[in-house]
């Protein structure tokens, strides 16, 4: 887990300029079991043995045959925790709650499971840019292995059961984290939240439920998850929705640049003269700036490969930054002096390398 | 008033018209009965009210509702409203009105799954009711320390999980 550079987050993709990373999530319980709000702590740890058994089981001769880590949240350092939540393969609520939890996670962080969230197990494949039907398949291929070791709940009427009664059905949540710099400068993000919300889309902030903007970067997801096929689920969310907020960033971005270009050079030129020359920087205050240099890089203004950009927006989150040089650890005026040296270093050698 | 025949009080009340001339009648009910009247039906409160008659049933219902409780796993109705999360899948069966309201607005008015289905998953259905419910029975027989169901129940569970020849 000290390597960052496998995570998804801090990779490059298919319509990168725009999609940050794709993913695909579902939904099971294991048949037998209460959901987790009814589960004492033996029980959680008797489904934690049988979801274990089960990914051990069902990696034999697979596609998933390097096997999977099994990381178990309850006994894990605070920090590994951190660092998972930071690649966004667990979210926030899971990495500070009770209980015994778990995570699998495949040797490339794609494929994961949470074990033991709200439901049992969060089945996920997370990767960069634009390929939600990769992930789509892959969370699948992943969900099947699991079901020939194990039973999930299910209902004929509603389908896979799920603790929480609004995502019975398919199970599934497939989401894409957009970075929208150009709708947010011709203000219409309001407008693409509505009509997202009209599409019945949820639209979270940078760390999913409950986070706020940060950097113009918005997760839309799927609410909708009974009375259509998986397969109709994602033609319609892949083929359709998506598409159509990308193309409608990059038509915000064009015309953007046409009547605001001083305005938006401006922005990006002093983000980078920002990050170039602070002497302490907080995590917040980094990842806006990275964000407007960014955009500055998918414009063609900056010339940074847009990898370095990618890669420094997790490396600057408290817990890498940590991994970097612990010193950041010792205050809180550490942390901001390790942060802004680093991104300042990374900058002149992402500059150099690209001459 | 009394009866025009006896001392007994009058339920019916009529006025007869006959070739022009009009007469009050007053009748007890035996000589209404007798006489071939209809006697008037004793009206129930919730009718002369039929508004409070159906606010009433609401707060049946409602307190129907409130008092459901889970068979299997023992969630009441009041802390799934708090928590929005069911405590198992018999859930699903036990709040069945409610979590379909719930549902049908999530979910756009859908009300079945037309997605994949596991293999067996009628099987699965059958049991895992009957199996969340014998580990809250096991959890309350070591609770209250009576060992012997325990181990009982214990051997039960195994059972079910073993595949059955």
């Amino acid at each position: 887990m000290s390597q960052p550079f496998s995570a998804a987050m801090s990779q490059v993709g298919p319509d990168s300029d725009v999609v940050v990373t794709s993913r695909v999530r579902l939904a099971r319980n294991i048949s037998g079991f209460p959901f987790i709000s009814r589960a004492s702590n033996p029980v959680r740890q008797e489904i934690m043995r049988v979801v274990r058994r089960a990914v051990d089981q069902s990696c034999n001769g697979t596609d998933h045959d390097q096997g999977m880590r099994w990381i178990e949240l309850q006994s894990a350092p605070s920090r590994d925790r951190i660092l998972l939540s930071e690649r966004h393969l667990v979210s926030r609520h899971f990495a500070n709650s009770e209980g015994p939890r778990a995570l699998a996670l495949s040797s490339d962080e794609h494929s994961s499971i949470m074990v033991n969230e709200e439901d049992h197990l969060r089945i996920q494949f997370l990767c960069a840019g634009s390929r939600l039907s990769d992930a789509f398949k892959e969370a699948f291929s992943l969900e099947n292995a699991l079901a020939n070791c194990t039973n999930f709940s299910f209902h004929p009427r509603w389908g896979y059961l799920t603790a929480c009664p609004t995502n019975v059905g398919c199970g599934i949540r497939m989401s894409a984290m957009l970075h929208l710099p150009g709708a947010q400068i011709m203000k219409e993000t309001d407008r693409i939240k509505r009509a997202a919300k009209e599409l019945h889309l949820a639209v979270r902030g940078y760390y999913g439920e409950g986070s706020e903007s940060i950097g113009d970067f918005f997760q839309f997801s799927n609410q909708t998850t009974l009375g259509a096929t998986e397969d109709a689920l994602l033609e319609e969310f892949n083929g359709i929705v998506l598409p159509r907020l990308i193309g409608y960033e990059r038509e915000a971005r064009t015309a953007a640049l046409a009547r605001y270009r001083s305005r938006i050079e401006d922005i990006v030129f002093r983000a980078h003269a920002n990050l170039s020359a602070a002497r302490l920087l907080t995590a917040d205050a980094a990842t806006k700036d990275l964000s407007r240099m960014r955009f500055g890089v998918v414009m063609g203004l900056l010339p940074i490969e847009l990898t370095t950009i990618q890669r420094l927006l997790l490396q600057v989150q408290p817990a890498h930054l940590s991994l970097i040089d612990p010193r950041s650890l010792e205050s809180e005026e550490a942390d901001r002096e390790v942060r802004a040296t680093y991104v300042r270093q990374e900058l002149m050698r992402g500059t150099k390398d690209t001459k | 008033m009394n009866c025009d025949h006896c001392d007994k009080p009058a339920v019916v009340h009529e006025i007869v018209i006959k070739g022009g001339d009009s007469k009050e009648v007053h009748l007890c009910s035996e000589h209404a009965i007798a006489a071939g009247y209809p006697l008037p039906v004793e009206q129930p409160l919730a009718d002369i009210f039929p508004k409070l008659g159906s606010v009433a049933k609401v707060e049946a219902a409602k307190s129907k509702e409130r008092s459901a409780k889970c068979a299997a796993c023992g969630l009441t109705f009041t802390i799934f409203r708090k928590s929005a999360t069911l405590g198992c899948p018999a859930c699903y069966d036990a709040f069945m009105p409610m979590i379909e309201k719930v549902i049908e607005s999530a979910q756009d008015g859908a009300t079945h799954h037309l997605g994949r289905s596991p293999v067996g998953g009628a099987e699965i259905e059958r049991l895992q009711n009957l199996r969340v419910k014998m580990m809250r029975d096991l959890e309350a027989a070591i609770a209250a320390e009576q060992y012997e169901r325990a181990a009982k129940l214990r051997d039960e569970l195994k059972a079910l999980d073993s595949p059955s020849p």
